[in-house]
């Protein structure tokens, strides 16, 4: 086995771009630090690549399995002998693949950033920013503590905030950053409570040896926390809901999906990034590399599958009515996340039964591809129109034939239509579906229609739909823009080919899959249809979308507002948090406790007050105080000591 | 090394600001003698660390001990331990940030910076005290200096708070002088090393422990003791609200540890639930108090009501990772916690305003500052990296570890208020150094000055080390909090 140590640099070289471009980059490499992100960030990903190389091909499996490696470790924070926080770093399937997806979107958005972001007055802050994203994600992937991925979940929670509100003097974009941090925030407490959990009762932290003892039927740590029961459902339950519930909250999943649509007021290409290789992929990849872990529990598991399955469906409806095309994507973005939830949901451990989970990384790997590849041309479209609205567009085929080219290949990628890459992923997802759960295989194949749908009305809206109007256009941008379009391109196309089941399955040997051809009928007939359906609303302007609309009535407005999960939101915090909860507290602390303490003050104030008359220094008083006593006493004895 | 130098170079520098002439020199006094003070801080650390490798396991070193006043047994005993020695760096750290952000002070400056001096020289005899009574002495050396600091350079309605803060500490230092008195009368010493050695009786414990803890607990904004806390570090002078947040809150801590704790420690547990109840009102209470507030002093003042309760948790939980974290949270509180009053007092001398309302978009006009302040913000939500997360990450699994359910529900509840934490720092953070500029008068205000970006240099240094790099101070003060563990006996340790 040879030596990985050198995957350290992978996270690092971000790191050290992060610091040296935050540090000193507005004073010294005003114009430079686009260069230096990128020339760091291809280092990584040469190195990304070169680690996957060896990992998959020259070390291969051994015993028909490829093993986990722990190629780094130190202790960084310990609590008690067995249970620190320790930094190390995991050499497996996924935490490879991760890599070299991670390193490779954030390569591709680097360099587009490069013309897209050119002249602004913040561009070494927000090639540093860059960094330290990729870095938090870097971090989180080879993480082999499970409080590790939480000190970088929440590293990528703040590079989120720090680049959705990245054009910080909109009050938008300060909002939206501001609702993706804390709505986030809030799933880490669920993360943060079940890693406690986990910790309690397996008594470690170290994710190879907690996955060792929790999927042991029969050891102490597996029965102690499948029988502890809390409100009727058992500590193993509780603690991988509470886990999932953190990966929902950074994956989208409903009902944290809130801040997803919103975060498109960063830059575009940072939304490439959140979308396609760090930020909402982390869940799905938390619920990977925990997975042996949950395929004990199978309460847990159907959390995470319905869970899944309700949000790509929800999100694809809500897709289909939206006019901003960041946030049509945004939509999709939740929807195809919803999908490999759902097939970690219905898959379980090892074999052929391993089907889901080896789709879902399978969608996770081709989705990185043709996600990034939109937002990307989405920037380019935003770039050139100055404008986010579908109606606003139109007709721009012929000004940026290679944007049109590529964002047609992506669509045709994420409807599923073969031989694109999104077809492979999303037929082994389905057939995982259809064998586990025949009702989520249904809403699978309606999403999966929708998404052909939505897609098309925004490649229509965007390239045809009415001749472009759009005089002050400066071409497609630079080369630096052109270029990742086209490789990511490339990617789309050609990413299905990769032999995945060989190389990433739930136990790490081979899984026999065969592309089925019947079985691939129903769902590329669906997709097809929905495509000519959105050819015949789309293409050219017509009064059929409003007459569909019209028709939907109530569920098409609904699904406007986005089903009011925002009202709803807005409701719980403005109505019932500040008024009824904190307003009350801020009122008690200073007219109760401290009117308490003032009234104890001004009570002692008042008393010495009053005492204090007796000590007048005046003889006569003294004189009539003691008279006035003596005739007292003189009383007492007299009449009452009888 | 000799310890008393870290009472004798405040005092020196206090005398001799008494005999200089202008800002100029006073100014360049105070910062040389806390310079060399924090030099020497530095000193002992390396110090300490040589003598623990080397395999010095004594509980306390560089220990000097001699009669006081006889007939009272109150002796002159000094030494210290891992826990000393952080609480002493914090406050040389916190001294010389506080002087390099007074920089300017024109008013009474020679007054001024003689306080702030006398503020420090107190909380360091106290650090190293290891006899009731010197202890109690210094406690109260560092009490009057900020009744005046408030009462003089402070603003708003100062007289009230200067006079607010003075009764309930001194009604705090009363209560824990009955607390010491007692544990005098049934031992017959005030030295805390020979104390520990004898056991007190339960219901002697019982009966004093109360006054002990709640004395120091007052100074630590122990629920609901704390209502000084907003109004007093509101009406002080930048410096003062960093020395009392960044100093004078930890003295209650360490109090609370170092003589109620450590020395009635049956005590401790038979009271445990009641602290742990207050310690989590706390926490939650002030964290929704600091969600309602609308000047930035009142923020942080009660979200260090809030975070002061990770403290008291951290003790009342009783295992020894939750008092490693107690202590850590004491450092990481106090750096950032004056970090963030810096920072507010940088922003208050520009725009005359504290008000949230009224600011907006500063980050455009002064970068620095309000990177400092979104720095001292996330690690006040306990961003990874920063002090903060190490702090109360041991906190929680310290406190995790004690088994009992009801205790499990308050770490939950604690847990919970990492979320309100972000609702208020985003909130502040949002408003005041983002969004659009709400006064176009801000758009002449300069930058941070050199003294005011080395007074957040330093501090910054110190919340960025521990984040990192928190086996460093985790094994700095672990042999501190593991003999005060073995005092309280039960070790409550995972499986």
């Amino acid at each position: 086995m040879s030596n990985y140590a050198y995957i350290l640099w992978i996270p690092l070289l971000p790191l050290a771009t992060f610091l040296v471009l935050g540090l000193f980059g507005r004073k010294y490499f005003k114009t430079f630090s686009g260069t230096i992100g990128t020339a760091s960030l291809l280092a990584s990903a040469v190195l990304s690549i070169v680690a996957a190389y060896q990992y998959f091909f020259v070390d291969g499996k051994v015993n028909g399995v490829y093993e986990k490696i722990i190629a780094f470790k130190y202790t960084w924070l310990a609590f008690s002998p067995n249970v620190s926080i320790d930094m190390g770093i995991i050499i497996d399937p996924i935490s490879v693949m991760m890599l070299v997806v991670v390193t490779f979107v954030s390569l591709m958005v680097h360099l587009f950033s490069l013309g897209y972001m050119k002249g602004e007055e913040r561009f070494a802050t927000y090639y540093a920013f860059l960094s330290l994203f990729t870095f938090s994600m870097l971090g989180l992937v080879l993480s082999s503590n499970i409080f590790q991925v939480y000190v970088f979940w929440e590293l990528v929670g703040v590079s989120s905030f720090l680049l959705i509100g990245y054009y910080f003097d909109k009050p938008s974009a300060v909002a939206a950053s501001k609702k993706a941090f804390i709505v986030t925030r809030f799933a880490d407490l669920g993360f943060l409570i079940g890693i406690l959990l986990l910790g309690f009762y397996a008594g470690t932290l170290d994710i190879g040896i907690l996955i060792q003892k929790l999927t042991n039927a029969a050891s102490p740590e597996f029965t102690g926390m499948a029988t502890a029961s809390f409100l009727g459902v058992s500590a193993l339950t509780w603690a991988l809901t509470l886990v999932f519930m953190g990966g929902a909250g950074k994956s989208a999943m409903f009902p944290l999906h809130i801040w997803l649509p919103d975060a498109m007021e960063g830059p575009t290409p940072v939304s490439a990034l959140i979308h396609a290789a760090t930020m909402v992929v982390a869940g799905v990849y938390l619920v990977a590399r925990l997975f042996p872990v949950f395929s004990m529990d199978a309460s847990a598991l159907n959390v995470v599958m319905y869970t899944g399955a309700f949000s790509a469906l929800l999100a694809a409806v809500i897709a289909c009515t939206q006019t901003d095309i960041k946030r049509v994507l945004a939509y999709s973005t939740m929807s195809q996340i919803g999908y490999m939830m759902f097939a970690l949901g219905v898959s379980k451990y090892g074999g052929e039964n391993g089907l889901g989970y080896m789709a879902s990384m399978f969608h996770l790997f081709t989705h990185a591809f043709f996600k990034s590849l939109l937002f990307l041309g989405a920037g380019a479209v935003i770039h050139m129109v100055h404008s986010n609205e579908m109606g606003d567009m139109g007709g721009l085929r012929k000004l940026m034939p290679i944007t049109h080219i590529a964002f047609l290949i992506a669509c045709l990628a994420i409807a599923g239509i073969p031989p694109f890459a999104g077809f492979f992923s999303k037929e082994e997802i389905l057939t995982a579906a259809f064998h586990s759960n025949k009702m989520i295989y249904g809403v699978a194949l309606f999403t999966s229609a929708l998404t052909a749908f939505y897609m098309f009305r925004l490649y229509y809206s965007i390239f045809w739909a009415k001749e472009a109007h759009v005089h002050d256009h400066h071409g497609e941008g630079t080369l630096t823009m052109k270029l990742p379009l086209i490789i990511l391109a490339i990617c789309a196309v050609g990413a299905g080919l990769v032999p995945f089941s060989s190389l990433i399955t739930s136990d790490g040997a081979a899984l026999e899959t065969h592309v089925d051809m019947i079985f691939s009928i129903a769902p590329v007939t669906l997709a097809v249809i929905a495509i000519l359906i959105a050819t015949a609303f789309y293409k050219t302007q017509n009064d059929k979308p409003a007459k569909a609309a019209a028709a939907f009535g109530g569920l098409y407005r609904a699904a406007q507002h986005k089903f009011y999960m925002d009202e709803l939101y807005i409701f719980i915090t403005k109505k019932i948090i500040f008024p009824l909860i904190g307003q009350p507290i801020a009122w008690v602390d200073r007219n109760i406790v401290d009117g308490f303490m003032n009234l104890l003050a001004n009570t002692t104030a008042k008393i010495s007050a009053l005492i204090k008359g007796f000590q007048s220094g005046k003889v006569q008083n003294y004189a009539l105080y003691f008279f006035g006593g003596v005739a007292a006493l003189a009383v007492v004895f007299i009449y009452l000591w009888k | 090394m000799n310890l008393s130098l870290l009472i004798i170079i405040p005092l020196i520098t206090a005398l001799v600001i008494l005999f200089c002439n202008g800002l100029k020199q006073v100014r360049a006094v105070a910062l040389t003698g806390s310079v060399v003070q924090l030099l020497m801080s530095v000193f002992l650390l390396s110090t300490y660390w040589q003598e623990r490798t080397a395999g010095n396991k004594l509980p306390m070193l560089f220990e000097y001990n001699t009669t006081w006043f006889k007939s009272l047994h109150i002796n002159y005993h000094i030494g210290v331990d891992g826990i000393s020695i952080a609480m002493i760096l914090l406050t040389a750290s916190v001294v010389v940030a506080g002087i390099l952000v007074s920089w300017t002070m024109e008013k009474l400056n020679k007054e001024f910076f003689f306080l702030l001096v006398l503020l420090s020289m107190g909380a360091y005899g106290f650090f190293i005290s290891l006899d009731l009574f010197t202890l109690f002495f210094f406690l109260e050396v560092a009490v009057i200096p900020k009744f005046l600091l408030i009462g003089i350079w402070g603003s708003g309605k100062k007289e009230y708070s200067a006079m607010k803060l003075a009764l309930m500490l001194m009604a705090g230092s009363a209560l824990v002088f009955v607390g010491l008195l007692g544990v005098y009368y049934q031992t017959n010493t005030f030295d805390i090393m020979q104390i520990s050695q004898m056991h007190i009786p339960l219901e002697t414990q019982k009966l004093f422990f109360p006054f002990a803890f709640i004395g120091f607990g007052i100074f630590a904004a122990l629920f609901p003791f704390h209502t000084w806390v907003p109004d007093g570090h509101a009406s002080a002078p930048t410096a003062a609200s960093m020395f009392l947040a960044g100093i004078s809150m930890k003295l209650g801590g360490y109090g609370c540890l170092r003589v109620a704790t450590f020395l009635m420690p049956d005590a401790a547990h038979a009271y445990s639930w009641i602290i742990i109840l207050l310690a989590t009102i706390a926490i939650i209470y002030g964290a929704f108090a600091t969600m309602m507030q609308t000047d930035l002093k009142y923020i942080n003042a009660y979200s260090s009501v809030s975070h002061c309760g990770f403290v008291i948790l951290g003790i009342g939980m009783m295992t020894q990772t939750s008092i490693n974290g107690a202590v850590l949270q004491m450092v990481s509180h106090g750096l950032m916690t004056a970090l963030f009053f810096a920072a507010i007092g940088m922003i208050y001398s520009r725009t005359h305003t504290r008000m949230v309302a009224q600011l907006g978009g500063l980050l455009k006009v002064m970068p620095f500052i309000s990177t400092v302040f979104v720095i001292a913000g996330l690690c006040s939500l306990g961003l990874p990296g920063f002090s903060g997360f190490v702090a109360e990450m041991t906190v929680f699994m310290g406190s995790w570890q004690n088994p009992d359910t009801w205790y499990r529900l308050a770490t939950i509840l604690s847990c919970a208020s990492i979320v309100v934490t972000a609702v208020y720092i985003l909130r502040a953070a949002g408003k005041t150094v983002m969004g659009p500029i709400t006064n176009n008068e801000y758009l002449g205000l300069a930058d941070a000055t050199w003294n005011e970006k080395l007074a957040a240099g330093i501090l910054i240094i110190g919340i960025v080390l521990i984040g990192v790099a928190p086996f460093l101070i985790n094994q700095l003060i672990g042999p501190g909090t593991e003999n005060i563990m073995q005092q309280v006996g039960k070790v409550v340790t995972l499986k």
